[in-house]
């Protein structure tokens, strides 16, 4: 059996591209998943540290190309799971390290050895977007409900049909419920209506996100976090698992319920 | 410039230079290389190189000798593309590309213009993504949407059966007789010929409308069953 590998990636940076590796690595880890997660973004790497790794890190995905090192010593184990591994980026080289197929050589080597291989894209189209896609079997573009942003997902979406990796799933990250509500932020549906993709999640606009990433803590491992629950949703949808969607039209599900029975 | 050299061609990519070797001994072809790139130094300087090497066998430590080589005068070799399987795992083995994406063609068509006339049309029959553009000298159809930030440029009309958000530029060539249809042009950017119209909040519902030029100013009316 061989491993799915799965890149995320957005266009636009800042939209959740990191995080969102995190959490749904821990997710499928959680579930009893073998997981490898790359970081694509040489230069500026950060996965490590929303994973609460960085410390640990002696070889990286450079490394690992160059011939500096096997690949097992890269992979650095998770101080929570232990199916759960981190390949991170060079921080002291940049993209042209890397090539496409240096990393469907790395990919294919892992196929054989776990469940899941999740690549963080970096932002942009560029040369580390390449080396992000070049292996992978299924692409999720992650986007904020934000003009700008849908906008540089759309492109994505564009080349990567045109790279014949076949259609992406979307993840809409940050969506503020009472927000859409009010008609100051793009609905899910309003997203949806102009990229034209398959949803796979939509993850509410949660501070405790940000607390879990600052702390290396990902969300997903916090049973109370609306937006932890959001990425567990999409982690199962991944394996293929039916799990109904929140109640988007009440704008944001059992959060918005609540929030609504409230003003009663 | 110095002569050219019948065993080696450099030729420009898209990124960066690839130099396709002839049919001879290595060392005569490296030597020639190395000639090459004494000869241009400032043109060499700084470029990522792809080689093309044909059927050549190359071993772990010949190919990693001319990187260091080439390095060492500031080239940067990133792709080794050859037919021989051996030479493609060396480079692979090194960290070499072994293909080099050729670029990909634009979404242009250019047909002969005599073949182009009020019977020959475009037919894109999927949504236009952002960063897509399409170019044709008659008309275009589109089934299908034209998402912000791509553009169809036509020499003749445009017809689109979905939305446009996008730029759509009838008459690129200065027809004043092209018109634009769409379902919904409301937020999109119309030209015709040299006339622009940027959207403008229109209230009410969404309907099929018609762009048309009439005495240089951009005309929108419902586009309608009734009409010719």
């Amino acid at each position: 059996m061989g491993a799915q590998v799965v890149t995320i990636t957005s266009g636009k940076g800042g939209v959740g591209k990191t995080t969102a590796v995190a959490n749904l690595a821990v997710a499928l880890a959680a579930d009893g998943a073998k997981v490898v997660c790359i970081d694509g973004d040489i230069g500026l790497r950060n996965l490590d540290v929303v994973m609460g790794l960085e410390n640990r890190i002696v070889y990286d995905l450079v490394d690992v190309i160059e011939g500096r090192c096997r690949l097992r010593q890269a992979m650095i184990r998770d101080k929570r799971m232990p199916e759960l591994f981190l390949i991170p980026a060079a921080q002291t080289r940049d993209k042209s390290a890397v090539s496409p197929s240096d990393m469907v050589r790395l990919c294919n080597e892992l196929r054989g050895e776990v469940d899941w291989v999740l690549i963080d894209s970096p932002a942009g189209i560029e040369r580390g977007f390449k080396n992000s896609i070049a292996a992978a079997d299924r692409v999720l573009v992650i986007t904020n409900p934000e003009v700008s942003a849908v906008r540089d997902a759309d492109r994505v979406i564009g080349i990567l049909e045109a790279e014949e990796k076949g259609t992406p799933a979307l993840i809409l990250n940050r969506l503020n419920p009472s927000m859409v509500r009010q008609h100051d932020m793009l609905s899910a549906d309003d997203v949806l209506d102009l990229l034209a993709i398959k949803l796979i999640g939509v993850v509410p606009e949660d501070e405790s996100v940000i607390v879990g990433t600052n702390r290396g803590n990902p969300v997903a491992l916090d049973p109370k976090s609306r937006a932890g629950q959001a990425f567990r949703n999409i982690a199962r949808r991944m394996k293929g698992e039916e799990v109904p969607f929140l109640d988007l039209d009440a704008g944001g599900g059992l959060w918005a319920r609540i929030s609504k029975l409230g003003r009663k | 410039m110095s002569d050219p050299n019948p065993l080696i061609q450099i030729k420009g990519l898209r990124d960066g230079l690839l130099v396709s070797m002839g049919n001879a001994a290595w060392d005569d072809l490296r030597v020639a290389l190395m000639e090459q790139i004494e000869a241009r130094q400032s043109f060499f300087q700084g470029a990522r190189v792809a080689l093309d090497v044909g059927s050549q066998i190359f071993h772990v430590n010949e190919l990693s000798a001319l990187r260091d080589t080439l390095s060492e005068r500031g080239i940067n070799l990133w792709a080794v593309v050859s037919e021989s399987p051996t030479t493609e795992k060396t480079a692979q083995l090194l960290g070499l590309a072994t293909r080099i994406s050729k670029p990909r063609p634009q979404e242009m068509v250019r047909l002969p213009a005599e073949e182009i006339g009020e019977k020959t049309a475009l037919w894109v029959g999927r949504t236009l993504r952002s960063g897509t553009r399409i170019e044709f000298p008659g008309q275009v159809v589109v089934l299908g949407d034209v998402n912000p930030g791509a553009e169809v440029i036509a020499d003749g009309s445009i017809l689109i059966w979905g939305r446009v958000r996008g730029v759509a530029h009838a008459g690129a060539n200065g027809d004043q007789a092209a018109v634009v249809c769409g379902l919904d042009l409301s937020a999109a950017q119309i030209r015709i010929a040299g006339a622009a119209a940027v959207p403008s909040e229109r209230s009410g519902e969404v309907r099929p409308e018609k762009i048309s030029l009439k005495d240089g100013v951009l005309q929108v009316e419902p586009w309608q069953a009734n009409q010719s």
